[in-house]
């Protein structure tokens, strides 16, 4: 790669910390509606330690999917998360700009 | 997502090669396609679209939810040129996500003094381009106002089907530069891809002030770019 990226991409940590003998999560945004901070396509990487890399929204939902991700990183099962204003969790995790978004969590290997 | 996608996956954007995954969301099953890779028939429209428009997203295959995601290299600057708009240009196009080289035979402009960190080859662009080709997702600047240095690239930039083609100079310079580019066999719809002046009308004065000219023209024209056709390189 020509240049050293100001941002370490996720993916590339991903690789790092597996190889350093991490348990490893992908969360990626795979639909969004209305007004999503996000693209669809965006990833977010998190370890069995809870330390992260990425973004999935503009800082609104990362944290509750980082719990998810522990339990997917446990189990190994894939799971997909949906968020939104008009979702009766929206008191507790939402986004505040209006739109909705899908997030599929996956484990490293 | 399987390890040996992501060690593959990596690879590929790292020697700039497209790739998409293609993730089963009722099983979880994921597979992962480069470009030009051959691939089962039933996934082929949506990986092709996908591949075209780079925008990923849920897809229906045999009934089934299925997410694509593509991974298209990233945006790539080539600078022709190691002057003081270039030193602005670098550091403000690292922090906006670009990967930024910087070419210029002239090696009492292109030293590691003035440019850091920045990717710099003192060299001919004739040269620097047979080892690394530009390709669509490349955009290309040229602003040493010497033809000797920047007519080369830009023709090459126009051949491979550069995002953007930006150069320097006044209209009167860019006046004699189609002439010559002409002279060259580019024909007229194609000289006039380039965008001269270079940078958004923003009434830019100094280096750092044309280098965010330059670069909000860059994201302007990635952002706007027709996917429809064309943007693969010369087909």
């Amino acid at each position: 790669m020509l240049g050293q990226p100001l941002y370490p991409d996720p993916l590339t940590v991903a690789e790092e910390w597996h190889a350093g003998g991490r348990g490893v999560a992908i969360a990626t945004v795979i639909e969004t509606w209305g007004s999503a901070p996000r693209p669809v396509g965006s990833h977010l990487v998190i370890d069995s330690d809870g330390n992260f890399h990425g973004s999935v929204s503009g800082g609104c939902v990362e944290g509750a999917v980082i719990v998810e991700a522990a339990e997917v990183i446990a189990s190994g099962t894939a799971r997909t998360l949906e968020f939104g204003v008009a979702d009766e969790t929206a008191w507790r995790v939402g986004l505040s700009c209006g739109g909705r978004i899908r997030i599929y969590v996956e484990r490293l290997g | 997502m399987l390890l040996e996608h992501l060690h593959k996956l990596n690879a590929a954007r790292e020697s700039r090669c497209a790739a998409v995954t293609v993730t089963e969301l009722d099983t979880g099953m994921s597979k992962l396609f480069l470009e030009d890779e051959t691939m089962e028939e039933a996934v082929v429209p949506a990986v092709q679209s996908a591949l075209r428009t780079g925008k990923s997203g849920i897809v229906e295959i045999a009934g089934r939810p299925v997410f694509i995601n593509v991974y298209l290299p990233p945006p790539r600057i080539v600078v022709v040129g190691a002057v003081h708009i270039s030193q602005a240009l670098a550091g403000m196009a690292t922090i906006a996500g670009f990967d930024l080289t910087i070419i210029d035979p002239r090696s009492a402009f292109a030293t590691p003094e003035r440019f850091g960190q920045t990717k710099l080859l003192a060299e001919w662009p004739e040269d620097v381009l047979k080892e690394t080709p530009l390709d669509a997702y490349t955009a290309l600047a040229a602003v040493t106002h010497d033809p000797k240095i920047d007519d080369f690239p830009l023709k090459a930039a126009l051949d491979a089907g550069c995002f953007y083609v930006g150069a320097l100079g006044s209209r009167k310079t860019h006046a004699g530069r189609v002439q010559r580019l002409a002279k060259l066999g580019l024909d007229e719809s194609a000289i006039s891809r380039i965008h001269a002046p270079i940078g958004l009308d923003i009434r830019a004065s100094s280096p750092a002030e044309i280098a965010v000219a330059i670069l909000a023209d860059i994201i302007q024209a990635l952002r706007t770019r027709d996917v429809t056709a064309g943007q693969r390189g010369v087909e």
